[in-house]
């Protein structure tokens, strides 16, 4: 699956945009989530306060508890400021 | 209508294209949002705005459906530009046009309350001390909250 980040989520995970195949029983945005954070430091420190998480699959906003598949893309951003 | 661009847009301009020919049309109000140059009390050289290309226009579209089913509209048109801006440049056009000034004035309060919690902007302050992500504002859910359907 395709994953995006944005503004200080990007920084901190140090990456835009990547593909990842997560295992099987990742079915959840918040599973995924979980997986991501054990994948280095960066990782862990963009997803360490999730009140300032959001995310969006197939760019609708979505909740933790939304479901993910292999196909979706997949965005992490802060709350949004524009306007 | 919505468009999403790195330029520069006239306000009188996009409103006279917007309203065209249209004589059902009674009222237009619009909204300009600017680049201030202080931001908690700090001074602002510049402010990018950076977006997610693809999800940007299908939100502004919704909302801008949105806006349509719930008030009658002749016309409706959000543009939001994107990139480094300077303090006085112009970031955000909404115009709404109906036959009757009430559903043009709501509408276009709806448009730019629901977007600044909605649509994926996100800003880059640039200050003395640095570049800051800019948090999201209670007060903006606050403004955005009152536009939620009671059911």
């Amino acid at each position: 699956m395709k994953i995006l980040y944005f503004a200080w989520i990007k920084s901190k995970v140090g990456v835009g945009e990547e593909d990842v195949a997560p295992p099987a029983s990742v079915t959840t945005v918040g599973a995924l989530i979980d997986w991501l954070k054990e994948r280095g430091p960066g990782y862990g420190a963009a997803f360490a306060e999730l009140k300032v998480v959001r995310a969006a699959v197939n760019q609708e906003h979505v909740g933790l508890d939304h479901g993910i598949g292999p196909r979706d893309e997949i965005a992490f951003f802060p709350p949004v400021t524009g306007g | 209508m919505i468009r999403v661009q790195r330029e520069d847009f006239d306000p009188g301009h996009e409103i006279a294209t917007l309203v065209g020919r249209d004589k059902g049309i009674g009222g237009v109000v619009s909204f300009v949002g600017l680049v201030r140059d202080v931001a908690d009390s700090a001074a602002i050289s510049a402010m990018t705005l950076e977006h997610y290309p693809g999800m940007t226009d299908k939100e502004l579209a919704r909302i801008d459906a949105e806006a349509n089913t719930r008030w009658r509209l002749s016309k409706s048109l959000i543009v939001h530009r994107y990139g480094r801006l300077e303090p006085g440049d112009r970031i955000v056009l909404v115009v709404t046009a109906s036959p009757h000034r009430d559903d043009a004035f709501e509408a276009c309060r709806f448009l730019i309350d629901w977007l600044k919690t909605r649509a994926p902007f996100w800003k880059l302050e640039e200050t003395s001390a640095g570049a800051e992500w800019v948090a999201a504002r209670a007060s903006d859910d606050t403004a955005a909250a009152r536009w939620i359907k009671k059911t």
